[in-house]
């Protein structure tokens, strides 16, 4: 899924400061299972919002409500009655197509995103997230024991570990485990390292977002 | 043994004629003053065959390899050119190719490159479009097949015959399988190859045996990096605090036994000692001195260590 | 200021922190009177929501009681109440109210005159902070 972490509460603050009526809205997809913009999500952050401008005697109504998804046309349709009231401002709770979606159905609106999309990732334990995937748009990691060298290593290598790989860790942080190592270990274990002596070419970065932002059309689908 | 000779270079002419190799290392100054590059070198021609000038180390920026490389080169001294693929992309790395050889630069040493988390400039995008395996697949192929990545042809006097070299480290993790990525080098066509320091004499005797049992050592040449301890202090941060650098106790306790003041003199004798083991042990052909900050000591240890005259 | 009577929400545990709150009415210990208690039936029931809606709703602090720790009846619910408490407590700080109007504790059931000193320890500290700003607008 797509893991994201809210802003700073003083950046969401700078977006509507002076303005006095907002509308939050959540998303019911990635960011509800990564609890960045759920339901709940929704309500902790309009509650602290209220709170502070009311502490401050400011004026300030916070509308909450969390769509099915914000990254498919249909959903954010049903948004229409509730923006036709008028907001001075749109807080979008969702990965960042949250905020596009929502600005391009409603370009009259101002539209301001709460999250920062951070990655491609899958939960290691609840509350702990890491990146497992870099959209390359061609996905390899079945030559590489399941693992993705491409997300999952600093320097994206395709033929590892580097000199930096120290204990399992990367050389950039204790953090950050050395994939290659995993990698190395698993074909050693196994026995497997003649299937993984082959030197991996270099990698066609084309299908990346290095041949430009992507759009993927399926005939059998289009109306 | 003898090989074909491909390129002008010096350390290949070196290395070839079974002579044992000495390569020196030089880091350019965060600067515009090419003096800076100019005065080190002197302490280095005459003692080395060849000198690897850094590409931006640890990622902290500092003047261009290649300038810095043909600023050396004016000295009379030739450079290994080393090339990090983090901060270029296979277009700039084949045009720096190009360039760098039509400049009179004849050895490129093809790295990865420290991440620039450490750098001076962590805020900055990477490149890493291949890794060192790749770069050294792409300097073949231009030398060799006379192709680009791109499979297009360039003419037989435009292509550039560059002496390749790449790094390899027996100590890093996992240990076991550093043999096999440094047979992917070997396999990707590098011609020679530096380590990182090696203080840890039975375990690159072990690694040395296991290159020359795979055959290693008779497709591409081996060096060895030496760096003396400056003193004590160093020694026990290198022991302690960089990867894939093992570190004897019993180094530790030399230095430790020696008066503060004659703990450099010492740490002189320790590798010296290494050099010797190093110009017997098989497979390997050279030796590679990582002096860093320290070029003023070259001619001195050279000497020491019965490197000189260079053939 | 002298005057002023802090109103305070109690989330109380039913497996302790009520029960203490029996045993010091049942010993008849005086304590602060402006704690209204709310039972839940574990600290671990406690989100930050109900925090926020008591804050919301012009409550002067917010007080959690949860089981000694290790004696949860469902194990870590007032460990991970604890973590939530923090977690507020930051986000109560970086708007600007006092993370002080937020507390949690632990006491097991039999520890009622624990319970009333600690219930005035914290009014005390509450008092101490002044009625909530929130409660000045919503009167206004």
């Amino acid at each position: 899924m797509i893991i994201c972490e809210r802003k700073p509460i003083d950046e969401i603050k700078s977006f509507i400061d002076g303005k006095k009526k907002v509308l939050l809205v959540g998303c019911r997809g990635c960011v509800t299972v990564c609890n960045a913009g759920g339901t709940k999500e929704v309500e902790i952050l309009a509650a602290l919002l209220r709170l502070d401008a009311q502490k401050d005697g400011k004026e300030l109504t916070v509308d909450e409500f969390t769509l099915e998804r914000q990254c498919d046309p249909e959903y954010v349709d049903e948004l229409a009655d509730l923006v036709s009231k008028g907001y001075d401002a749109i807080l979008s709770m969702a990965c960042s197509v949250g905020p596009q979606f929502l600005s391009r159905r409603y370009p009259k609106e101002r539209v301001y995103p709460s999250l920062n999309t951070c990655f491609i990732g899958g939960a290691l334990a609840h509350g702990v997230w890491a990146e497992h995937c870099q959209a390359c748009g061609n996905c390899v990691i079945h030559i590489y024991g399941g693992l993705c060298p491409v997300s999952r290593c600093s320097k994206s290598i395709m033929n590892g570990p580097c000199g930096g790989s120290s204990n399992g860790v990367c050389e950039i942080s204790k953090e950050v485990e050395c994939v290659w190592h995993l990698i190395a270990s698993k074909f050693m274990d196994e026995g497997r390292l003649a299937e993984f002596a082959p030197i991996q070419p270099i990698k066609d970065w084309s299908k990346s977002r290095d041949g430009g932002p992507r759009k993927i059309v399926r005939e059998e689908l289009v109306k | 043994m003898t090989r074909e000779i491909k390129t002008k270079s010096n350390l290949e002419r070196v290395l070839a004629s079974g002579a044992f190799a000495v390569t020196g290392e030089l880091g350019p100054p965060r600067s515009a003053d090419g003096s800076e590059v100019a005065h080190k070198a002197k302490h280095l021609v005459g003692n080395v065959d060849s000198v690897n000038i850094t590409d931006n180390q640890t990622a902290v920026v500092r003047m261009s390899s290649m300038a810095a490389g043909l600023l050396v080169q004016r000295e009379g001294l030739q450079c290994n050119m080393q090339m990090v693929t983090r901060d270029r992309n296979r277009i700039a790395i084949q045009s720096d190719i190009m360039g760098a050889y039509a400049l009179g630069i004849n050895n490129l040493l093809c790295l990865t490159g420290d991440h620039q988390k450490f750098g001076d400039h962590p805020q900055s995008k990477n490149v890493f479009d291949m890794d060192a395996i790749g770069l050294i697949q792409a300097v073949k192929s231009m030398r060799d097949d006379g192709r680009l990545l791109s499979g297009q042809e360039l003419p037989p006097e435009g292509r550039p015959k560059i002496f390749i070299g790449a790094a390899y480290n027996p100590f890093a993790d996992p240990e076991k399988y550093r043999i096999h990525r440094t047979a992917k080098k070997v396999e990707a066509g590098v011609d020679f190859l530096q380590s990182q320091c090696i203080y840890d004499m039975p375990r690159f005797r072990a690694f040395m045996k296991e290159a020359v049992d795979m055959g290693l050592t008779e497709k591409a040449y081996f060096m060895a990096g030496v760096t003396p301890f400056k003193n004590l202090g160093m020694a026990r941060y290198m022991q302690k605090n960089v990867p894939g650098i093992l570190v004897p106790d019993d180094f530790v306790n030399r230095l430790k036994a020696a008066p503060k003041d004659k703990q450099a003199e010492e740490g002189m004798k320790i590798a010296a000692e290494q050099i010797e083991e190093f110009k017997t042990m098989p497979g390997l052909k050279g030796v590679h001195l990582m002096l860093i900050e320290w070029e003023h000591m070259v001619p001195e240890f050279v000497k020491l260590c019965n490197l000189t005259p260079r053939p | 200021m002298s005057d002023f009577e802090p109103k305070i929400i109690a989330f109380c545990c039913q497996y302790c922190a009520y029960n203490a709150a029996d045993t010091a009415g049942s010993m008849r210990l005086q304590y602060t009177p402006n704690v209204e208690i709310v039972l839940i039936p574990c600290s671990g029931r406690f989100d930050v929501i109900l925090a926020l809606k008591a804050l919301e709703s012009g409550a002067d602090g917010v007080y959690v009681a949860g089981c000694l720790e290790g004696g949860c009846h469902f194990l870590d619910g007032n460990i991970r109440a604890r973590k939530r408490v923090v977690y507020l407590q930051n986000e109560l700080k970086k708007i600007g109210l006092e993370p002080e109007r937020l507390a949690m504790v632990n006491v097991s059931a039999s520890q009622g005159p624990q319970f009333a000193a600690y219930v005035d320890e914290f009014a005390g500290v509450v008092k101490g902070l002044g009625p909530s700003p929130i409660k000045k607008h919503l009167a206004a």
